[in-house]
This record gives structure tokens, C-alpha cells and sequence, in this order.
């Protein structure tokens, strides 16, 4: 047997477990209760303030969400990356080890946190509970282009007079983008997609998008549900799109470097 | 040397913020009130009540599921993705390229929408839904983390080997035991260890797939647990326990490749 054809097992697992359930979501956004051709689904949603008002709270927490990441995490990668501060491999163990204790331990953590501090549950605890649920998938990959920054260029940077704020602006900063780009899609196709944490946060008072489109599914409205799943689908497809752009750039601008 | 001590206070104020939640839970697992913040004294109870069973036989069962799935999930995932890497890495480009897309479309996407396809693909062809249903759902999103780990060991291999032993009189499997195999077995278990923490870690795909029949894992114990208003006081120790090991864990391994590294 020729070894291409090994490839056969796994192409009809993905066909059947990966490209259909995708197709269905299509197929069911796109049709009535009845399985007829229908926009139904779409008009739904566009006219249901309350489905389209928490689609763009979403949007805005994860956005929110995506910049602290970065604001609070770049800075720590530089650091733990850098060897003039020397930092033990095991503090950057410690930063990602949160990622493997699982989502709903760690959720419920912060709310005994503010329990324990009687802060009020709401928006606050929110966005504190997004963050702290995904910063170190914002400070790994960033950690991981530092890393394996070739060093010469910043010393090249120095050596032509450059003052640290140039080297870091004109050398650091662009060298490190497919790292920041790849944080930014691992920290808001999570944030904007989840469900359950932001009931938990909130005592039930704030609801995302991620939310209306597990209660559709749960209440038996599939072709709703799944017009919602494929908006967000879309979403996130755009993220990628948007974020892959900005990666291929900065990489042909360091090669005219 | 102040930024240096700026740098380092930093970095400890960040873990010190990320860690505060988990502390929590791991002081209140020492004591025995039911609302977590109240300090009753110190005790043990939930830590033998936890082992004990009796009130607590469903958690314990609920883990039972939990590590079963991730066993299973893992093993067929290493199994079918190895498989997959070999032969992906044989064929032309143009294949080559849409199997790696479509590869890629588990991890890219988000687990919700993994979860909600699946779920329709499960009751569009009226299979109920329960431990096969989410064993399959995690071969699903694990295996493409497999492939992604064996690829670069085939990619490192030299090919000439392989050919030789076929000309030495090898036969094709003696050859892929004694030549494809061991070199390609760091991926395979570290694809394995990828897989089988994935599986154990996840939420959003379990809940679609894992039907109303009374099955639990440790994720949806955890959330019907809390969506009652009360967390059960004995997941406390179970959360330290899970912690403490996975840190001492993952300290371990990186130690070990530290060292391997200066060798």
C-alpha cells in the first residue's frame, strides 16, 4: 500500500466530524422548521434588539478584553524574554500554567475572589474574569517571537545610534507582530465566542452573545441557532482574515529591512 | 538597576493578581464551611469526604468520566493523526494543502461553533447523544493537535533511511516499526499529552454532545453545580488537588528539559 493513501482514514473522519457539521450549520441557518429555503432566521435577528444589542456587547467586552490582554501582557513577555533581567525559565511556567487548570475552576475562583473581597458580581468581575481567564494565552505567543528574535538586529539598531525608545519603536515592536497578532486572535475569538462564564460573573445579569446562541440551540430553535452560530462564524473568520493581513505585512516589511 | 527592580515587581504583581482566585479556593479548602469566605477553623473534612464517597459519589464518577474520555479521546487521536501525518506528508502539494486546511479548521474555529456543528450533525442523523457521541466530538478537535505535532519529526527525518531498510530486505512494516516509528514517537507523545489535556480541559464541546441522559463530566458537574447557586464545598479540594499536581507536573517537565538541554 502506498503510503499517500494513509491520508484516507483521517480525510473521512474530517469529512464526516468536521466539513459536514459545518455545512449543516449553513444548511440550517438557511431554512425554516420545515427545511424550505428561508431567510426567516437572519430577519429574526436583525429585527430582535435584544439578540443584535448583546452581538455588539460582545464585540465590546472582547475588545476591551483583547487590549488589556495586550497592555498588561506585552510588557511582561519583554521582560520574561529578555536576558538583562535574567528571570528563571520556571516564572514563565507559572505564567502559563493557569492555561491547563480548567476554564470553569478558574471562573469560579474569581468569584470567590470577589466574594472574598465583597466587590459587587456585574461588569467589573466580568472583564476581571476575562482577563484573568486569558492573558497567558496573550503573553505565550508574544513570549515565543522574542524568543526567537534574532538579537544582532537590536544591537544593529544601537550600534546606528538609535536611543532605546527607537530601538524598541523601529526594531522590537515589528519584529515581534506575528507574536501580538496571534495573542489578539487567541484572546478575542474566546473571549467573544464564550458561554456560561459571563453567567457565573454576573449572577445571570449580564448575558453574551455566546450565551443566546447556546440558548437557542438548548430551547430547540436549531435554524435560529444556527444563523447565529454562522454569524458568528463569520466573525471570526474575519478576525483571521484581518489579523493574517497584518502579519504578512509586517513580515515583507522586515524583509526590506 | 531600578528597571530592573520595576521588572521584576511587575512581573510578581501580574502573578501575584493571577493567582489570588486559585489561593482562595486553596485556603478554603481547609476548613469546613459551606459558603466559601467563612472561616470556620482548620479542618481536613473535605479532603476525607472528597475520598470518601457516599454524598460525593457523583463528583467522584463525574471524574471517572472525565479521565476515561481523555484516555480514549487521546489514544485514537495519537493513533489516527500519526497515521494521518504520514501520509499527508506523502502526498502531492495540491492535496497536501487542502488536508492541512481542513486540519487547521478545529483549532482555528471557536469551541462553541464545534460544538453546535457537531450537535447538529448528531441529531440531523437521530444518534443519540452520550459517551460516544463526546469521545468522538474530542477525537474531533484533538487530532488535528497530534498531526501538527508529528509533522515536524517526519519533516526532520531523512527519507534515504526508510528506502534503505526497504532495500535491505525490510518489509514495509518492519520498516515503519523500526524506522518511521521511533522517530517520530516525540511527536506522537507530546501530541498524546497535548490531546489528553484538551480533552480533560474542555466545556463548550462536552455540553453539546453529551446528551441528557445523565452522564457527567467534571466540566458539566462544575456547571450545573454552580448554575444552583451553590458550589459544592468538596470541589474546593478537588480544584487544589488538580492544581498542586499540575504544577508540580509541568515544574518537573521543564526541569528535566532544561537539563537534557545543558547535556
Amino acid at each position: 500500500m502506498r503510503r499517500r493513501n494513509w491520508t484516507i482514514p483521517y480525510a473521512l473522519f474530517l469529512a464526516v466530524f468536521v466539513v459536514t457539521p459545518l455545512l449543516l450549520i449553513v444548511y440550517y441557518a438557511f431554512t425554516d422548521a420545515e427545511g424550505a429555503f428561508s431567510l426567516a432566521n437572519f430577519r429574526k435577528f436583525m429585527v430582535h434588539p435584544e439578540a443584535v444589542n448583546t452581538f455588539v456587547y460582545s464585540i465590546g467586552i472582547a475588545i476591551i478584553t483583547t487590549l488589556a490582554c495586550l497592555v498588561l501582557g506585552y510588557p511582561a513577555a519583554y521582560i520574561l524574554s529578555n536576558e538583562r533581567f535574567n528571570t528563571p525559565k520556571t516564572m514563565v511556567v507559572l505564567f502559563i500554567l493557569p492555561m491547563w487548570v480548567n476554564i470553569l475552576i478558574r471562573t469560579l475562583a474569581t468569584v470567590a475572589l470577589f466574594d472574598f473581597l465583597n466587590l459587587p458580581l456585574g461588569e467589573g468581575a466580568l472583564i476581571f474574569g476575562m482577563i484573568y481567564n486569558f492573558l497567558p494565552f496573550m503573553i505565550y505567543p508574544i513570549y515565543n517571537t522574542l524568543q526567537k528574535m534574532d538579537r544582532s538586529l537590536i544591537e544593529a539598531a544601537q550600534d546606528l545610534g538609535a536611543n532605546p525608545f527607537q530601538v524598541f519603536m523601529k526594531t522590537i515592536l515589528p519584529l515581534s507582530m506575528p507574536g501580538v497578532m496571534s495573542g489578539i486572535v487567541m484572546v478575542f475569538m474566546p473571549t467573544v465566542s464564550t458561554f456560561a462564564i459571563a453567567e457565573l460573573l454576573t449572577m445571570n445579569n449580564i448575558k453574551l452573545f455566546g450565551t443566546t446562541v447556546q440558548e437557542n440551540i438548548y430551547n430547540g430553535m436549531w435554524n435560529y441557532g444556527a444563523a447565529l452560530s454562522l454569524i458568528m462564524l463569520i466573525l471570526i473568520g474575519v478576525t483571521i482574515l484581518f489579523t493574517n493581513e497584518e502579519d504578512s505585512a509586517s513580515n515583507e516589511g522586515g524583509g526590506v529591512i | 538597576m531600578m528597571t530592573k527592580f520595576i521588572a521584576k515587581a511587575y512581573l510578581w504583581i501580574l502573578l501575584a493578581l493571577l493567582y489570588s482566585p486559585i489561593l482562595i479556593i486553596m485556603i478554603f479548602s481547609f476548613t469546613e464551611a459551606k459558603v466559601l469566605g467563612n472561616w470556620t477553623g482548620f479542618s481536613t473534612k473535605l479532603y476525607s469526604s472528597l475520598f470518601a464517597g457516599g454524598v460525593q459519589r457523583s463528583l467522584v464518577s463525574a471524574l471517572g468520566n472525565t479521565f476515561a474520555i481523555a484516555m480514549i479521546a487521546a489514544t485514537v487521536s495519537t493513533i489516527l493523526g500519526s497515521i494521518a501525518a504520514i501520509g499527508i506528508f506523502n502526498l502531492r502539494s495540491r492535496p497536501r494543502q487542502i488536508m492541512n486546511f481542513t486540519n487547521a479548521i478545529p483549532m482555528m474555529n471557536a469551541d462553541i461553533i464545534t460544538g453546535v456543528s457537531l450537535f447538529l450533525l448528531f441529531v440531523s442523523f437521530g444518534i443519540s447523544q452520550g459517551f460516544t457521541t463526546v469521545v468522538l466530538a474530542h477525537i474531533a478537535f484533538c487530532t488535528p493537535y497530534v498531526v501538527l505535532s508529528v509533522m515536524p519529526r517526519l519533516k526532520k527525518m531523512n527519507s534515504n533511511v526508510y528506502e534503505a531498510a526497504l532495500d535491505l530486505g525490510a518489509t514495509p512494516f518492519q520498516a515503519l516499526h523500526k524506522v518511521i516509528l521511533p522517530e517520530i514517537r516525540p511527536g506522537m507523545i507530546s501530541g498524546f499529552i497535548l490531546a489528553f489535556t484538551l480533552s480533560i480541559d474542555d466545556f463548550a464541546v462536552t455540553i453539546f454532545t453529551i446528551g441528557n441522559e445523565g452522564l457527567e463530566t467534571l466540566s458539566t458537574f462544575i456547571y450545573a453545580d454552580a448554575r444552583k447557586g451553590g458550589l459544592t464545598p468538596e470541589l474546593r479540594p478537588l480544584s487544589t488537588i488538580i492544581f498542586v499536581t499540575v504544577l508540580v507536573l509541568l515544574i518537573v517537565i521543564n526541569k528535566r528539559a532544561e537539563k537534557s538541554k545543558s547535556e
